[in-house]
């Protein structure tokens, strides 16, 4: 993160959510992630997004690598449903308190 | 030398079923016309003189024999070919960074290094990116396009970015404090005339199209309600 860039803020990142690990009724695999990106609602949208890089960011106190900020990478895998929900795999998984909060989705490796 | 045409060879015995001729070996002995060619040379078949066997060196037994026997990886002669450059991306395409240190930058494509990345100016003037690499997957190609007929981008290739190697420090106890601050990244005067000699006849192209230069200059950003999915770049 450059220090020097403090004005512009742009947004190259699509907003998503973390609905929770891939289940059944009561069995859940969390090596496999449910997001739900914004504005995408249908399963044939969600053929632009697969292979997408994302991001899942939170803070810790311990300042690691000059930065309170840290950083979960993952790929969109497939989609999940008929309604635009997909499927993620994370280099971890993702931790539980995850669920609800916000994920980046990258618009790279880009196919445009 | 000229290598030798060489017609395909063509069997004249037709495969009935595979691997059973039409022709039997002496139908076959025939058609060829070897007894034609046996009549020629009194007989028998031509042959060439044996070529003498070159003297073998005379070979010691080695010295040592190793007590494993190991295998040898396989030659590989594979060659991997350049990245297929996006149809949509052609020399003179505005293209818009997605990451790395000049995300959302709008930039002009020149041309494809022999390493499979894409060679892009700012131009520099314009929005500060310098001539520089990027990846072909971390970029979206635009359909606005400039002409850059006027730019000589020969001499760019991927030796122009390598890294400056780094001169062995030799430590000494005294120096070891004050030698550390050498130069830094002092950029040779050569890449800066290099980055004018391009970008010139580019701002000048430029100019001419109304609201081209504050387009590069501009940063592209997602906004509420975008959805890249549906956007036509």
């Amino acid at each position: 993160m450059v220090k020097g860039r403090q004005g512009e803020r742009i947004r190259l990142y699509v907003r998503g959510t973390v609905l929770g690990y891939k289940r059944s009724k009561s069995n859940q695999y969390p090596n496999t992630s449910l997001i739900q990106i914004e504005g995408v609602n249908t399963k044939e949208e969600v053929a632009w997004y697969a292979g997408k890089r994302l991001a899942y960011i939170y803070k810790a106190k311990v300042k690691t690598n000059g930065s309170h900020y840290r950083c979960i990478w993952g790929k969109v895998s497939r989609p999940h449903g008929n309604s635009g929900v997909v499927r993620a795999k994370f280099t971890s998984n993702l931790p539980p308190k995850s669920m609800g909060a916000r994920v980046r989705v990258f618009i790279y490796p880009s196919n445009i | 030398m000229a290598p030798k045409q060489r017609t395909p060879k063509v069997t004249r015995n037709p495969d009935l079923i595979r691997g059973i001729g039409k022709y039997s070996r002496s139908k076959m002995y025939h058609k060829r016309g070897l007894w034609a060619i046996k009549a020629k040379n009194g007989g028998v078949f031509p042959c060439h003189e044996k070529k003498p066997a070159a003297d073998a060196p005379a070979v010691k037994p080695p010295k040592f024999y190793p007590a494993d026997d190991v295998k040898k990886p396989l030659v590989n002669k594979r060659k991997p070919k350049p990245t297929k450059l996006r149809a949509s991306i052609t020399p003179g395409t505005v293209l818009i960074i997605l990451a790395g240190r000049f995300k959302g930058k709008r930039v002009v494509f020149l041309k494809q290094l022999s390493s499979g990345l894409l060679l892009v100016t700012g131009p520099f003037k314009i929005n500060g990116v310098p001539l520089r690499r990027v990846n072909q997957s971390y970029v979206i190609g635009t359909s606005t396009k400039i002409d850059i007929s006027g730019v000589n981008v020969d001499k760019f290739d991927d030796k122009y970015f390598a890294k400056e190697v780094q001169k062995k420090k030799t430590k000494g106890e005294g120096e070891f404090f004050e030698a550390e601050k050498e130069d830094k990244n002092v950029l040779p005067q050569e890449k800066k005339e290099d980055q004018k000699a391009v970008d010139t006849p580019l701002v000048n192209c430029i100019d001419k199209i109304a609201d081209l230069k504050t387009y590069l200059a501009a940063r592209f950003s997602l906004k509420q309600g975008m959805k890249p999915h549906e956007l036509v770049f």
